[in-house]
């Protein structure tokens, strides 16, 4: 792998100029917004860059919403992972474990281990 | 004429049984051909009731095609036909008979007359469908087709519910405008709902399709939610409720689909935020509105095919599909890549893609109603869909930091299948004309004004900026190994972990009472025998239970002997 190819974004100055195009065309349409006459529907469109200024801040929004959302939602990976235990095979074994626990009446705990992905299969 | 009679479900249930019973070459020459035949018979019939038969003292009609069912009609077969194409690589009998089947359900289910047949082809859809999550054969896969498969048939049940309550308060089973009167409307409308992926049943959706097969999702992506949309355009155009189900609909996904790693699962999301802003357009309910939403749910099925086509072709050739193990690979799979820009500009609905022409219709019909708010929330969701659809999938699997993964492109067959959804994208923004022209209603609505055009781009373009700015800053989320909990935390781990205790609960109440029981039963018997110790030491006190038996025996012995004597 070492004296790979170079491919086109490997050169940090085509990234750049990328970006650059970016900036431009973005100037570009806020300029635009001053000389095209539009037709609005409503007053709201009429402020001055509504278009822009709005994508760019509700995007914003969006990703910071989204990352403090991460802080409750987010979970390992393998979060509903004991769903899977339960395999074609071991379908009955485990439900036969589960009905002797019934009828003997229980450690919770060691329940928990088998009840859990039978309730969801 | 006879022909008109073939219901369009009718070639592809004969093409699953032909493919079923052939192998090779042939069952892809019959695959391919089925869509082909019978979108051509489909082209030649014209609007009308073309099969009806009387049930008891209804009537049914299982054949009946008009513009709205015709539309949808048209975009299946365009989707079979390209999801067919795209999984001839697959040898899994399986798989392709039950794509063959599902997408017939599908045919069937939007050209449905009236509510009964609907809903066999409402529970054919659910049925035939999880056989392609199956097809995975992980653990995974299967519990997440067991959960698709019970919210499935729940929404089929409350259809037939709703359907019999429908029959017994119209006197029809007639599939027309049903709107939300009466127990009937309700329930139908609960029952569509949730194939449909309201907020809150929305979690079949992200939870099973990106645990299907590559081919399967699909298959998958193209129906199911379509037939839903389909169906409420059908029966509840008008619907003010719609409206706000329709804007959460946008809004909501996009938060998950920024955090999201698989992104298979992103594009699920995305699929809620798309079909979201068809259900708005159903509730505005004007000719404006519906032709959005009809023309919508027509690109929709082509770009966000090809946009599962794409991170198939990914998963297929890298056997990785979240984005914190992808990245760089532009570098081996170039066409992959321009693919997927393709169906990321056409969701985004960039002028002169496809799915500008259509959303463009909705967002207009919102501002003409007055619908302001609503507006806006459409406006954010389409930045949003930008940043995650239109940005996160192709940067994160194409682009970003270098994975080392040197996965060259996918088999002819996938990419061919990828190049005609994504020239059909470029075509239909391009010439909206020719879809308008298949349009329910004529509203001479033309997309490409400068004040549209210009809107929309800057929109996206600052979307863009602030993608980059915030890559720059360091403030985007990383890709993380991680599951993020959704609705289906409630049905998953609360419900069962709430049943597993109240049932610990009650085996342990059970538990005590039954020894309090035992325990109360042997005082019972200690204090009887205790009382009655004085007679039982009188009558048998020193006397052997033998002793008894052996008196018994005398007697009975003396009683034979006197009885013999006597005669």
């Amino acid at each position: 792998m070492e004296n790979e190819k170079k491919y086109i974004f490997d050169n940090p100055k085509n990234v750049k100029r990328i970006l650059y195009a970016l900036y431009g065309c973005c100037v570009l349409l806020f300029v635009l917004d001053f000389v095209i006459h539009r037709h609005v529907l409503h007053s709201w469109e009429n402020l001055w860059g509504f278009y822009p200024l709005y994508g760019f801040i509700g995007c914003v929004v969006l990703v910071l919403v989204a990352t403090w959302m991460r802080t409750f939602l987010m979970r390992p990976e393998d979060y509903y992972a004991n769903e899977g235990k339960t395999d074609f095979d071991e379908m009955p074994i485990a439900n036969k474990q589960l009905s002797v626990e019934k009828k003997s009446g229980i450690d919770s705990k060691h329940n928990d281990k088998i009840g859990g992905p039978d309730v969801d299969a | 004429m006879w022909m008109l009679e073939i219901p369009p479900f009718l070639p592809f249930f004969i093409g699953a049984l032909i493919a079923a019973v052939t192998r090779g070459i042939s069952r892809s020459v019959i695959m391919v051909a089925t869509p082909v035949v019978s979108a051509l018979h489909l082209w030649m019939v014209p609007e009308g009731i073309h099969l009806q038969l009387a049930f008891l003292d209804y009537q049914l009609i299982p054949y009946r095609a008009d513009r709205l069912s015709l539309m949808f009609g048209y975009v299946f077969h365009i989707a079979a036909f390209i999801a067919i194409i795209y999984s001839l690589h697959v040898r899994d009998i399986l798989q392709q008979v039950a794509a063959m089947m599902y997408a017939g359900s599908g045919l069937g289910a939007v050209f449905a007359g009236d509510l009964l047949t609907l809903f066999v082809f409402w529970e054919l859809l659910a049925f035939t469908s999880v056989f392609l999550i199956w097809a995975r054969r992980t653990q995974r896969s299967y519990v997440a087709g067991m959960r698709y498969l019970i919210i499935q048939v729940l929404s089929g049940v409350i259809l037939l519910a709703g359907t019999l309550f429908y029959a017994a308060e119209n006197g029809s089973f007639a599939f027309g405008h049903i709107g939300l009167e009466g127990i009937a409307g309700w329930l139908i409308f609960i029952a569509f709902g949730i194939k449909c992926a309201f907020p809150m049943a929305h979690n079949w959706l992200t939870d099973a399709y990106p645990e299907a097969t590559v081919t399967g999702t699909v298959f998958l992506s193209a129906f199911t939610t379509k037939v839903a949309v389909y169906a409420l355009a059908r029966g509840y155009p008008g619907t003010e409720l719609l409206v706000y189900i329709g804007a959460a609909m946008t809004c909501f996904p996009i938060f998950f689909a920024v955090i999201e790693n698989d992104l298979r699962r992103v594009l699920a999301y995305s699929l809620i935020n798309q079909v979201g802003f068809m259900v708005v357009g159903i509730g505005i309910g004007t000719a404006l509105a519906i032709n959005g939403a009809v023309s919508h749910a027509f690109n929709d099925v082509i770009f966000k095919g090809l946009l599962f086509m794409t991170m198939g072709a990914v998963l297929h050739m890298t056997g990785r599909i979240n984005g914190s193990d992808l990245g760089g690979l532009y570098k081996t799979m170039p066409k992959t890549t321009v693919l997927c820009i393709v169906g990321a500009a056409s969701i985004s609905a960039f002028p002169l893609f496809s799915g500008f022409v259509s959303k463009s219709m909705v967002m207009s019909a919102a501002l003409e109603e007055g619908f302001d708010w609503i507006w806006l929330m459409l406006l954010f969701a389409s930045a949003g869909v930008f940043h995650h659809a239109g940005i996160k999938i192709p940067y994160f699997a194409f682009f970003a930091h270098d994975s080392g993964i040197r996965a060259s492109d996918p088999p002819n067959n996938m990419l061919l299948a990828m190049l005609i959804a994504a020239v059909l994208c470029i075509a239909i923004g391009i010439y909206p004309s020719a879809l308008y022209a298949l349009l329910p209603y004529d509203t001479g609505y033309n997309p490409y004004d400068a004040t549209h055009v210009l809107a929309q781009t800057q929109l996206l373009f600052f979307s863009a900026l602030a993608f980059v700015w915030l890559n720059l800053k360091g403030m985007y989320p990383p890709e993380l190994r991680s599951t993020n909990l959704d609705f289906d935390w409630f049905y998953r781990r609360a419900f069962p972990i709430a049943l597993q205790n109240m049932f610990s609960i009650i085996w342990k109440a059970d538990h005590a009472l039954r020894q309090s029981f035992l325990v109360r039963l042997d005082l019972c018997l200690a204090f009887l025998s205790q009382r009655n110790e004085g007679i039982s030491r009188l009558l048998s006190r020193t006397y052997p239970a033998g002793s008894m038996v052996m008196w018994v025996a005398v007697i009975l012995a003396a009683y034979l002997f006197l009885s013999f004597i006597t005669h």
